[in-house]
């Protein structure tokens, strides 16, 4: 629903792609995953390859206060004042999908504070593979899985890895250390996901987080477009 | 508009921002002072009866068309702690937005122009109230069973407490629920000839007191 | 009307002060009524700063009574104002309510230091004590209120106490704290005093705060400096009893006045 038909108000009531003041807004990437699975590094990786090109800004969703955040803030990967925690009320998933309204807050007090922006990454506290962004606060949402969490989570599916607009399985550089079966994976996510495109990662790698980079820059493109 | 408008806005699940908060009970928690479905109950009754209270006037006077920005400032005056004034334009600010798409309406659109960070939740929920044709008796209601519901859905997830334990405590502060209610709209009826100032004040120094040491908190799971 | 219709309807006692510039850079106390068992009496302070004690609080207020104690400080002037002793509401021979009202105002570049000592809800009593203050815009207050529920090993008597402070004629703090057998439930339970048996109110009004307001933090577990919407602040504290509780306002009111 885009109800928000007075552009004099103060702030979007829906995802309208357009800020009150008319002018377009962000694109919204979320990033979700089980714990553990590389989702902050993943961020982290991110904002290094894309902070001298474009004006990005991360909104963390932690079950616990601001341990994400304050990762990011250690790790130096943006300016401090572009990274904004949402408390969760120890429900990360709720406060991506069921209400929304805490994340698009600080979506838009980022715009409004330290915008333009390009780019906006919401990352979701550690959650299980049900957890999704709601539409209403992503325009697209990267899903993170790992191999040591083993190699049967393409093939159990469920909403994150299936419906996710890309789907990662990071930490590529352990598999012969936990066992896991790249290429069956790769086959497994085939079936869950048909079409949709599927990330190999290793950040320690020499190509680190290159792929997801160049996704999420083609989904600016078609945003700007 | 129906009577079942209610339901919707008091539906834990009116996507308003609640579920983050814990309305104290996280600090009384780690305190000591909330250890099982007693201690909640206890909570929750001194709860109801100052900020449910405070709340449930300040709402029901809201749908009676008292000024919002009165209201907003008898409310801060009635929060001493800046940690809880935060967190009430912050509630009053998500559930605006939740307000407005789901009944949309002028009055609504002006109050969040006037305030774009947000005025304080009972204020905001009595002009959601109004904007969805109830009476203030409903926003009353709404507003004194948040005060109580909050704390004892964040008591089940921080003592693993057995949620039929809270709800059983919730169930035996309704004849009070009920009182309060009826008081608050007394009250706010009140307001309306005499202003804010006649609205209760109710206060509980230990919610005061704690919502300050829990902002200052580097690791919690609820923002209040 | 006053001892005459005691026996009927309690007392009715009003007493009252005045303090202005007297023009020569001190403080004139031009009105200091005593009134029944309220009693006034100016103690040593210095012509800039003249102080007056509360004496005689001692004997109530009981059940009936209605106490007023009024203090007017005029543009200017500085007034300290505090109590022999702890007053102690006590139950009495006729039913209901006492009344204690505190009415103080203080005008532009007044100042008023309000430092009475306890108030003691004895088992058996019943008070309201209602504290009305009106400040100019560039007045200054430092208050202090201590409540405590019980004498040694008692049950507490029911108290109801409001404080209200209004700036400039905003509305800036308005609190009622309502506890004792037959308050609203819960007044005992881990949300409002959880055993505390004494809690008590620093208020600290500065034009300078609403620019630069005090930063918020916490004194311990029972007690917190606030912040509030105006040029104030107030630390709320609460204390197993009078002594432990007096420390901590104590230590607020160095660290704030310094």
């Amino acid at each position: 629903m885009h109800l928000d038909h007075h552009h004099d108000g103060p702030a979007a009531v829906s995802a309208d792609a357009h800020r009150p003041d008319g002018s377009h807004r962000a694109l919204r990437i979320g990033l979700g995953g089980p714990v553990g699975s590389g989702k902050t590094a993943t961020v982290a990786a991110l904002c290094r390859a894309l902070r001298d090109e474009l004006s990005l800004a991360v909104v963390t969703n932690d079950i616990y206060t601001r341990e994400d955040a304050e990762f990011l803030l250690r790790e130096a990967v943006l300016p401090p004042e572009r990274i904004t925690a949402v408390e969760t009320g120890a429900c990360p998933h709720t406060a991506i999908r069921d209400d929304i309204s805490a994340n698009l807050e600080a979506v838009e007090d980022l715009e409004d504070e330290v915008g333009p922006l390009d780019l906006i990454l919401v990352e979701s506290g550690g959650d299980n593979l049900t957890a999704t962004f709601s539409k209403g606060l992503v325009d697209a949402q990267i899903f993170v899985i790992d191999v040591a969490g083993g190699d049967d989570i393409p093939r159990k599916g469920g909403p994150g890895v299936t419906t996710a607009d890309l789907l990662i399985v990071n930490k590529t550089d352990l598999a012969p250390y936990v066992g896991s079966d790249l290429a069956r994976m790769a086959a497994d996510a085939k079936v869950q996901r048909a079409e949709l495109p599927v990330v190999f990662q290793s950040l320690r790698g020499e190509a680190g987080v290159a792929a997801v980079a160049d996704w999420v820059r083609e989904r600016l493109a078609a945003w700007t477009a | 508009m129906s009577r079942a408008a209610l339901l919707v806005l008091a539906d834990g699940r009116f996507p308003a921002g609640g579920h983050a908060h814990s309305g104290g009970a996280e600090a009384a928690v780690k305190a000591g002072r909330i250890t099982g479905a007693e201690g909640l109950e206890s909570f929750c009754r001194g709860r109801l009866h100052t900020t449910g209270l405070v709340s449930a006037a300040l709402a029901a006077a809201a749908v009676l068309g008292v000024d919002p920005r009165q209201l907003n400032e008898a409310a801060d005056a009635r929060t001493p702690s800046p940690a809880l004034r935060a967190a009430a334009r912050k509630l009053g600010r998500q559930l605006m937005r939740a307000a407005r798409a789901t009944w949309p309406s002028a009055e609504l659109d002006a109050v969040a122009t006037e305030f774009p960070k947000g005025a304080h939740q009972p204020v905001v929920l009595g002009l959601a109230a109004r904007a969805a044709g109830l009476e203030p008796l409903d926003a009353a209601y709404c507003a004194a069973y948040e005060s109580v519901s909050g704390p004892a859905s964040a008591t089940v997830r921080l003592l693993s407490l057995d949620p039929f334990d809270a709800t059983g405590a919730l169930a035996r502060l309704a004849p009070e629920l009920d009182r309060v209610a009826d008081q608050a709209v007394e009250a706010a009826r009140r307001a309306v000839d005499e202003g804010p100032d006649s609205l209760p004040a109710a206060s509980a120094p230990l919610l005061e007191i704690a919502a300050e040491a829990h902002a200052a908190w580097p690791v919690r799971l609820f923002a209040s | 009307m006053d001892g005459v219709t005691a026996a009927v309807a309690g007392v009715r006692a009003t007493a009252r002060m005045v303090a202005r510039d007297d023009g020569r850079g001190g403080t004139a106390l031009p009105v200091l009524e005593s009134d029944g068992p309220l009693a006034l009496r100016r103690t040593r302070g210095s012509g800039a700063e003249p102080r007056v004690m509360l004496v005689g609080a001692m004997s109530g207020p009981l059940g009936g009574d209605h106490f007023t104690v009024a203090a007017d400080v005029r543009e200017g002037a500085r007034l300290r104002v505090g109590s022999a002793a702890a007053t102690i509401a006590l139950p009495g021979q006729t039913k209901g309510e006492a009344r204690y009202d505190v009415r103080l105002t203080v005008a532009d570049g007044g100042e008023l230091h309000w430092l009475p000592e306890q108030l003691i809800c004895a088992g058996g009593s019943d008070l309201y004590v209602g504290t009305r203050i009106d400040l100019g815009a560039t007045a200054r207050l430092v208050l202090r209120e201590e409540q405590v529920l019980g004498r040694v090993g008692e049950e507490p008597g029911r108290l109801t106490s409001r404080l209200v402070l209004r700036v400039a004629g905003r509305t800036v703090l308005d609190q009622e704290l309502a506890c004792g057998p037959g308050a609203p439930g819960g007044w005992d339970g881990p949300a409002v005093l959880a055993g505390h048996r004494a809690v008590g109110q620093l208020l600290v009004v500065r034009p300078e705060f609403a620019d630069e307001p005090v930063p918020a933090r916490v004194l311990g577990e029972g007690a917190a400096v606030m912040p509030l919407a105006g040029p104030a602040a107030l630390v709320t504290a609460v204390a197993p009893d009078a002594l432990l509780l007096r420390r901590l306002l104590d230590a607020a009111l160095a660290a704030l006045v310094p």
